[in-house]
């Protein structure tokens, strides 16, 4: 139940509902979604983005908080270390215990390398847990993989590497049936017949869902699988520094325990960085639908160890964050509640927008409605627009949302908003970050030899947007194939003499660069105690 | 200003805002949490905890981050249980009612006390999916256990040892993989890849121009 301040505005969504239903709005042309980007998504505020002084990226601009992490201390000086005295010997090292970890961990392990995941809080503890709306596969009579590139590359602003692109979309029915073989669910017809819907920016419904806990349905598994095959999962130890071999070749870790702050050498013949996004980065004061480790992590090792980025001023902002209750401010609302029927509705209970346009072109559509138009609805903590969720069980019947949606409902409901009979409030949240490190086809990164990279913390898959169910896909075909590449390179690879003059490498470029600066990375956690707020 | 209730994080008192939740009241007295802290939004089962309200005599469990604070609340998490996973090889099992017998034969020790259900913060029937679990329904328990988040507090509370959330995870698996049935089309489309059918209008696609593609793009047909 709403309060009374929200009731007025809440009479005119619900007399509004019917005719609502019925219209189709149309949807934006190129240039309007051009305008429309340009004057309110986030990316394109230049005064949230400073320009890097220091390593491969040098004179490319990044957010704010990004840029000091990059350009900051390491948390360690060479000679912390001893490197000889080796704890974990291993042929591929995998940082990160999300699905991209996890998967390239099973294919890793398949092609019998002696593999290891390190991870700073559990396996699991990943944005893959927190996917819900599902993922993309062409595996319809009227799709095709190249159906699936076309969306995908026009929804990246035409930016996506396309030799990445394509093994996405041309390996994505194999990797569903790849899931669907370890025995993740999914929702199929009596027949077996995949339940697909459309999500922003699809051409052709190839949405797989498992309700709306898809990626915990998925991450689960693999887990279980980690699990089930013997391989080790190092827990709260985080990799604070890259080890490289005396060619420059990643060849290990420095790791610290999260909670003795011990730090131990692990050496290996290559190394994937799985350490996913950073949204709790909070760039521009935006919550964030992000894990709690979501902290750019990787992309920090990989910059200071001589990695490119590649995108890293480009960030995902989901455009549908629940934005009342205060308790779940940030939160992810799937896109599915859309895919399902439910429309954005302004203050006025009018629809201001296709609901299933891509991800950025929505963002930037309602915080355009909550500002410039005035057309937002108060919440007590900032703007809002309505997403009309009841219509949904006037589509598709009553119990759709129960079945199709029930972890949006028990989220709501804990706070008492019914959402088949009240629609929800919702602002965009910080979501994906579409950037990170480059990576060729083989999932190597090209300026450091036996450095792979799966999984968020890459950039160029997706351009400078990323659609719905894109991800859930990237972790599982670029995390297979790191694991197996990564196997097959280390097999290859015969051991050098581990080295950290990276560090002081860097710190030397800085010096010469005149930046001066107090800041230490990783970042690791964010920091919400009272008195250092960040949220 | 706020209104401010008392809570007791493992004991001792704090005052925090009324509207926080667990989660957030322990950052905000201070905590910067390392353990008992993953996803924040209900679905890693990270943070299960157990709270007394003073002056009830009954122990509760939830998860922190999904539950606000009460005034006089005592609360202690449980960041980690040592819960049994049995390990199986996937291919090589079968989905059969043996298969529970030999990986988890306390589930038939259950006293049916139903503790397990009291205790869920997903408010699932945990008892209802072990008894399916018992008797090798395992479609019906992947059903009824869908929504697990596996923070393992039903087992916390289980006189007979059963770690549910693994059996439940061993039951999805064997539906998703053995039981559910087949898909036909994603079967034809793997094999279709597999023999080069789309591989000529990929690369066609690849090497396109970008302002061709953007024509493509703009005027590409949408399924309804």
């Amino acid at each position: 139940m709403y309060a009374t301040e929200f009731q007025e505005s809440l009479k005119a969504v619900e007399a509004a509902r019917e005719a609502n239903i019925a219209c189709e709005p149309a949807r934006m042309t190129a240039k309007e979604k051009e305008d429309l980007l340009a004057a309110y998504h986030p990316d394109y505020k230049k005064s949230e983005f400073s320009t890097l002084r220091v390593g491969p990226n040098k004179g490319e601009t990044v957010p704010h908080e990004l840029c000091e992490l990059l350009e900051a201390n390491s948390r360690i000086h060479a000679d912390d270390v001893d490197l000889s005295d080796v704890r974990y010997d291993v042929d591929v090292l995998i940082i990160g215990g999300g699905g991209a970890g996890a998967s390239a961990a099973i294919e890793a392990d398949a092609a019998g390398a002696k593999t290891m995941i390190v991870t700073k809080l559990r396996i699991g503890d990943a944005n893959t847990m927190m996917a819900e709306g599902g993922i993309q596969a062409a595996d319809k009579e009227n799709d095709s993989p190249a159906i699936h590139f076309l969306d995908a590359f026009g929804g990246g602003h035409f930016a996506a590497k396309r030799e990445l692109l394509a093994k996405l979309v041309c390996e994505a029915p194999e990797a569903i049936a790849w899931l669907n073989n370890l025995g993740v669910e999914f929702d199929k017809a009596p027949d077996g017949t995949m339940i697909t819907t459309h999500g922003g920016g699809t051409s052709r419904k190839r949405m797989h869902a498992a309700k709306d806990y898809s990626g915990a349905e998925i991450m689960r598994t693999l887990r279980d699988e980690v699990l089930n095959r013997g391989i080790p999962v190092v827990d709260f130890t985080a990799a604070v520094e890259l080890i490289l071999d005396e060619k420059g070749r990643a060849a290990g870790a420095v790791l610290m325990n999260m909670e003795t702050r011990e730090l131990m050498v692990a050496r290996a013949k290559t190394v994937i960085i799985a350490t996913g996004g950073a949204g709790r980065m909070h760039y521009q004061g935006f919550p964030t639908s992000n894990h709690y480790g979501a902290t750019a992590d990787g992309l920090v090792l990989g910059y200071r160890a001589g990695a490119k980025l590649l995108y890293a001023d480009t960030l995902q902002y989901h455009p549908t964050g629940a934005a009342f209750p205060q308790q779940i401010f940030g939160a992810l609302v799937t896109e599915k509640v859309r895919s399902l029927g439910a429309k954005l509705v302004n203050r006025e209970g009018k629809v201001f927008m296709h609901p299933l346009e891509t991800r950025d072109v929505a963002a930037a559509s309602i915080i355009r409605e909550c500002s410039d138009r005035g057309m937002g609805v108060n919440t007590g903590s900032g703007q809002a627009v309505w997403l009309d969720t009841p219509m949904i069980e006037r589509i598709g019947g009553e119990g759709t949302i129960e079945s199709r949606i029930p972890a949006m409902m028990r989220m709501f409901m804990r706070y008492g908003i019914d959402i088949r009979r009240e629609p929800i409030l919702v602002y965009p949240t910080l979501h994906y970050q579409n950037g990170g490190l480059d990576i060729n086809v083989s999932g190597m990164t090209p300026n450091v030899e036996n450095l792979f990279v799966a999984g968020e913390a890459v950039g160029g898959i997706h351009g400078r947007n990323r659609l719905m169910g894109n991800s859930l896909l990237d972790i599982i075909v670029f995390g297979r194939s790191a694991g197996k590449n990564a196997a097959q390179t280390a097999k290859e690879t015969v051991p050098g003499r581990l080295t950290l003059e990276h560090i002081a490498r860097f710190d030397a470029e800085r010096t010469a660069a005149g930046v001066k600066t107090e800041a230490v990375s990783p970042k690791l956690l964010p920091n919400y105690t009272r008195k250092n707020s960040e949220i | 200003m706020e209104k401010m209730v008392n809570i007791y994080l493992f004991g001792k008192q704090y005052s925090v805002p009324e509207q926080l939740t667990i989660m957030r009241a322990m950052e905000y007295a201070g905590y910067q949490l390392v353990r008992g802290c993953g996803c924040r939004n209900g679905f890693c089962g990270a943070c299960a905890t157990i709270y007394r309200i003073k002056g009830d005599r009954e122990l509760k469990t939830c998860l922190a981050c999904q539950t606000k604070v009460e005034d006089g609340m005592y609360i202690a998490t449980l960041p980690f249980f040592p819960l049994v996973k049995q390990v199986y090889d996937i291919e090589k099992i079968s989905p059969t009612q043996q298969i529970m017998m030999q990986l988890y034969p306390e589930i038939y020790a259950c006293v049916g006390c139903n503790a397990c259900t009291k205790s869920c913060p997903q408010s699932l029937n945990v008892m209802q999916y072990i008894a399916y679990a018992q008797r090798g329904e395992f479609d019906q328990c992947a059903e009824e256990s869908f929504d697990c988040v596996m923070c393992g507090i039903c087992s916390t509370r289980c006189p007979a040892g059963i770690s549910h959330p693994q059996v439940a995870m061993l039951a999805r698996r064997l539906n998703g993989k053995y039981l559910a049935p087949r898909s036909q089309h994603l079967e034809n489309r793997v094999q279709e890849i597999h023999d080069g059918t789309f591989t000529e209008l990929i690369e066609a696609l690849m090497g396109k121009p970008v302002e061709e593609l953007k024509e493509l793009y703009n005027h590409r047909d949408i399924e309804k």
